[in-house]
């Protein structure tokens, strides 16, 4: 009795929290509420299976409890009864997946009109490639991709001349407008997925898939990996913003192509030597850092990663929390470079500059700091190298008390955390296990027992 | 013609054709318990070995749950490790656990002794096959200590990342899982034809394929899934090493990895997510139809009824097993695979639903007008049917390819399969635990702990999974370590998650209830009846409790009736066991 009555208020208590629940679909932002029909309808088939079958049941333990005075039917089948119990829940089975396939045939159809972008993936980020003016999305081979080539173009394709290179991983698409978006991966599985469009697919390396859908409402929308990558699949995070025509066309205009990056002049050290007499009072006539002022050392540091945070400086992705009182000072100095090309020289000075060890400040437990590492080297390479592939700067060799009051900001929310820091919310997602003042001590400590050294590069695949 | 009215029951049961099988009977203590060729002992071997390990890996869960219950409060857990914990608690579960309890442990123990044979067919390659078992065990264990770790692959072990640097265990731990995966293959191939063959070999006389009860029907054709899937697991396990050893190119296309040219080039990482599935998806019913089996047999014994649609549910296994190897690409919706597959898998998937639908119509059925004893074992078949019934419909939201596209690789996934793949299956586990405990130990358990056991574990399972499916539902992922500040994820989902863990960790410790049980109760529980559950399949028949090394006295039983007399008019008894000739029946 009792039995039956736990079953019977599970079930009905399987129901109230469906009706209750606040945790449900997101609200739509593409074409595909022909996907909610489906699922919706797929609830109330099994839905009413659900309650039928199991109040049956809970019924029949309830009327056919134990009597010792009674007998069960000998009643070892029923053949009508199985025929009709087959048929029902065969058309009810028809039923789910007649409309799945018809939804499903509109997947797999593009609109012809669509608008194409390529959405490529790599442990962990994402970039996107557009076709440009040509509408062709020019050829690209794994063999090609390197630090300066991170898409493998293939350079001597005139198609690919014009497309338009995202190295963010945030890419616009226009309202109202069919996209399709062509899946590379570079590495591994990843996979496409954005909650509000409904539909999602894998990135496999060797083949290019798709999806498609038709953005109905604006605003940004967050790409998440959900095809297992690696160590730090969670943080590998991308966004769609869905804009006006008008606000795409901006957007569009301001990205660059192949050619125009090809064509991107070097930055002279002899010009940047110049701006960089505003950055010795902090950092040091060498780069060399000075911890008395909150300046950490530049010399040895990637150029890419130092253009990255500047320009993070200057648009206020950085150095804009409240509490970021550091951070808010060089903002304001990296306001004083005018323009790209003015980073471009003044990083061409900073690489100049010799890069010699600077003295370590922080203690702490080297073998514990060694495991909490094993989440760094990933990205930041076993030899605390750094690695542009992985957007991550060099730590070994670095101002040690530096990356520790970095690593405590990243932990707290200070930095990283702001929507234009693309690659800052992956920081802020790996810090949150530094949960303690000496847990940042040691990792900080095992860093600094790294060479910095690039690893030879082992294999190499012959051209062909 | 007997007064009574049986199903199938006759007077006559045909002469044996071939003598007894020989049996080596040891003289040591270590003969008949460690190097043992008895099917029994083998069993509980089996059964001791998967569920240390199934220790092992529900720890594992608990860190997990630890960490998306309570973020970042527990140093010890990182993203490194957390990931490796994922995957070893799923592949420990699946195949270490599951599949070796049900045709290792209950596979052994019941399938002689229900055909009425004296031992497996081939005792000798039987006590190998659990050593080798063991050895797959321990080299799987050892994966956790070498450098590196255990891989992190997630159970699935997809390539390109199970075999590159960025997924922890990548160097030594995915090659120890790989070697343990093709040494418990070797094994579980020697156990599995000894299954095969006891079943078509060694039936005792009158035991026609037809009278088998639902059980060893259950094993049966799952050991032919297995022998006929295992292998596409064991060329993607070989292939694999052969590209992480000696640098082949089966799986791995031209790629990067970490920003470095690799020397890959031309393999294709969808096929060995062909050759995976086309493993994975049989396995499911490998651990499935044995509990379906076994449950059926438990509701009919405690519901005091035949099994209604004993044929019915005899074809809907086999169908299910045929169907089982043509749907496996439903794990692959979005693999980025040929998109058109969706329309074939989709359909042969759904179709699956049908006989698996008349299987839970026939259980539901038995207990209608049936006389129910809510004994433990009960409790456990009620609940499973219960729990089934919930991961089987939610089977139909993801077997359906367009439904699948918002809910794969979410906690949606996690939710059904772990209702309908873990608690279900193990809910018939511990349920035929408790069944067959008096027979294996000849005594009882103690009730009263059996109860708690099974209400913490229903009640608290249900609790954990049924809400799981809502964070699913609203697109939180799977595989995660943290979900920091995601836009579209409800503060909420946090709460839940916390609440899902607290379920977690209440499950987790409701199972020393039943481990103190099982060893208390060995020791000191009561001495147990031959029969205490008064049913007819011939395990119980026995003239030793528990039976001996050749299962029956100096005479094997010889069978007259199908598994399920139960209530059968005119007798005075409301069961019959199956090798009581109508003749002999008491009439009432």
């Amino acid at each position: 009795m009792v039995f039956a009555i736990v079953l019977i208020l599970l079930i009905f208590g399987s129901l109230l929290f469906h009706v209750v629940s606040p945790w449900y679909l997101t609200e739509l932002a593409s074409n595909w509420s022909t996907i909610d029909f489906t699922l919706d309808l797929t609830f109330w088939v099994t839905g009413v299976v659900f309650v039928a079958v199991n109040l049956f049941m809970a019924y029949a333990v309830i009327k056919f409890r134990y009597n010792r005075n009674r007998r069960s039917e000998y009643k070892p089948e029923d053949k009508k009864l199985e025929g009709w119990l087959t048929g029902i829940t065969a058309v009810g089975v028809a039923a789910l997946l007649t409309p799945g396939l018809f939804v499903w045939a509109d997947f797999v159809t593009v609109p012809e009109d669509a608008h194409v972008v390529e959405a490529v993936g790599q442990q962990w980020n994402w970039s996107y490639r557009l076709p440009g003016e040509d509408g062709k999305l020019g050829a690209v081979e794994s063999r090609f991709i390197s630090d300066d080539n991170p898409f493998g173009m293939d350079a001597d394709d005139p198609d690919g001349q014009d497309d338009v290179l995202i190295t963010s991983q945030t890419v616009h698409v226009p309202l109202d407008k069919p996209v399709k978006f062509n899946l590379r991966s570079l590495d591994v599985l990843h996979d496409f997925a954005v909650a509000q469009f409904r539909v999602k697919m894998d990135l496999v390396p060797g083949l290019v898939s798709y999806l498609w859908f038709t953005p109905t409402r604006t605003g940004s929308f967050e790409v998440l990996c959900e095809e297992h990558c690696g160590l730090a699949h969670f943080a590998m995070r991308g966004m769609v913003v869905v804009d006006e025509q008008a606000d795409y066309d901006a957007w569009l205009a301001a990205q660059p192509t192949y050619s125009e990056i090809l064509a991107m002049k070097a930055g002279d050290p002899s010009v940047g030597e110049g701006t960089y007499a505003v950055c010795v009072a902090c950092h040091g006539a060498a780069g060399e850092g000075n911890q008395a002022l909150n300046g950490p050392k530049l010399a040895g540091q990637e150029g890419w990663y130092m253009r990255r945070q500047l320009q993070n400086f200057k648009s206020g992705a950085r150095g804009a929390h409240e509490d970021d009182e550091t951070g808010k000072q060089m903002a304001a100095m990296a306001g004083m470079l005018v323009d790209d090309a003015a980073i471009e020289n003044v990083i061409a000075y900073i690489e100049t500059l010799p890069d010699n060890p600077p003295p370590t400040t922080i203690v702490g437990d080297v073998a514990s700091g060694e495991k909490i590492y094993r989440n760094c080297s990933v990205c930041h390479g076993v030899n605390g190298e750094g690695k542009a592939a992985t957007r991550a700067p060099r730590q070994a060799g670095m101002s040690d008390w530096y990356i520790a009051s970095q690593l405590k900001k990243f932990r707290d929310g200070i930095r990283g955390a702001h929507p234009d820091d693309d690659f800052g919310m992956q920081m802020n997602l790996m810090a949150a296990i530094l949960q303690t003042e000496d847990r940042v001590n040691d990792v900080v400590a095992y860093i600094n027992t790294l060479s910095g050294k690039k690893p030879q590069q082992v294999a190499t695949r012959e051209n062909h | 013609m007997s007064e009574t009215t049986a199903h199938d029951a006759v007077d006559f049961a045909p002469p044996a054709e071939v003598g007894e099988m020989e049996l080596y009977h040891a003289k040591t203590w270590i003969g008949k318990y460690v190097w043992s060729q008895d099917a029994k002992v083998i069993a509980i071997q089996y059964g001791i070995t998967a569920i240390a390990i199934g220790l092992v890996a529900l720890v594992l869960s608990v860190i997990m749950r630890l960490q998306l219950g309570f973020p970042n409060t527990f140093s010890f857990i990182d993203p490194s490790n957390y990931i490796q914990f994922v995957t070893m608690h799923g592949m420990i579960m699946v195949v270490y656990l599951l599949t070796a309890l049900f045709l290792g442990g209950f596979g052994n123990y019941l399938i002689p002794l229900m055909v009425g044979a004296r031992d497996m067919v081939f005792p000798y390659l039987n006590m190998i096959s659990y050593w080798v078992y063991l050895a797959a065990v321990l080299i799987l264990v050892a994966s956790f200590f070498v450098p590196g770790g255990a891989t992190g692959a997630g159970w699935t072990l997809y390539p390109p990342q199970a075999i590159t640097e960025g997924t922890p265990g990548s160097d030594g731990g995915i090659i120890l899982m790989l070697l343990s995966l093709g040494v418990f293959i070797i094994g579980f191939t020697m156990g599995g034809l000894n299954y095969v063959v006891t079943v078509l070999q060694a039936r005792t006389r009158g035991m026609s394929l037809m009278r088998m009860p639902l059980t060893v029907w259950g094993i049966f054709v799952a050991t032919i899934l297995a022998l006929l899937a295992f292998p596409a697991l064991l060329v993607s396990a070989i292939m694999m090493l052969l590209d992480k050893l000696i640098g082949t190119s089966f799986f791995m296309p031209a790629m990067v990895s970490l920003g470095e040219q690799t020397a890959y080039d031309g393999g294709s990482p969808i096929l060995f997510q062909h050759l995976f599935w086309f493993f994975g998806h049989p396995e499911v019913y490998i651990v499935a139809l044995p509990a379906f089996g076994i449950v059926s047999d438990l509701l009919s014994t405690h519901a005091r009824k035949a099994i209604f649609g004993y044929r019915m549910m005899v074809w809907a296994i086999v169908a299910i097993g045929g169907l089982s190897f043509i749907v496996w690409a439903h794990h692959m919706y979005v693999s980025g695979m040929n998109p058109y597959f969706g329309f074939f898998f989709a359909t042969t998937t759904l179709i699956i639903a049908v006989p698996t639908a008349l299987k839970v119509y026939n259980w539901v059925l038995t207990l209608w007008r049936g006389n129910i004893r809510l004994n433990v074992p009960m409790l456990f078949a009620i609940g499973f049917v219960f729990t089934f019934i919930n991961g089987g419909l939610t089977g139909l939201f993801l077997g359906n390819v367009t439904v699948d596209l918002p809910l794969s690789d979410t906690y949606f996934v996690i939710a059904h399969f772990h209702m309908v793949m873990a608690v279900s299956p193990v809910l018939v586990i511990f349920g035929a635990i408790y069944h067959w405990y008096p027979k294996i130990t000849g005594r009882m358990y103690d009730d009263g702990l059996a109860k708690v056991h099974f209400w913490l574990t229903f009640l608290g399972t249900y609790a954990i999974y049924y809400p799981m499916h809502y964070l699913g539902l609203e697109g939180i992922p799977r595989r995660y370590f943290a979900y920091g500040d995601t836009a579209f994820m409800s503060e909420s989902s946090q709460d839940l998650n916390a609440a899902i863990t607290i379920a977690a960790i209440v499950v987790a410790l409701a199972q020393l209830f039943f481990i103190y049980n099982m060893i208390v109760s060995y020791f000191r529980g009561k001495k147990a009846d031959p029969n205490p559950w008064e049913a007819t399949t011939l395990e119980w028949q026995t003239a030793d409790n528990p039976p001996k090394h050749g299962n029956f006295g100096p005479e094997l039983p010889a069978v007259y009736r199908w598994a399920y007399d139960f209530g059968v008019p005119g007798a005075a008894d409301d069961y019959i066991p199956q090798n009581v000739p109508p003749k002999d029946v008491k009439k009432a």
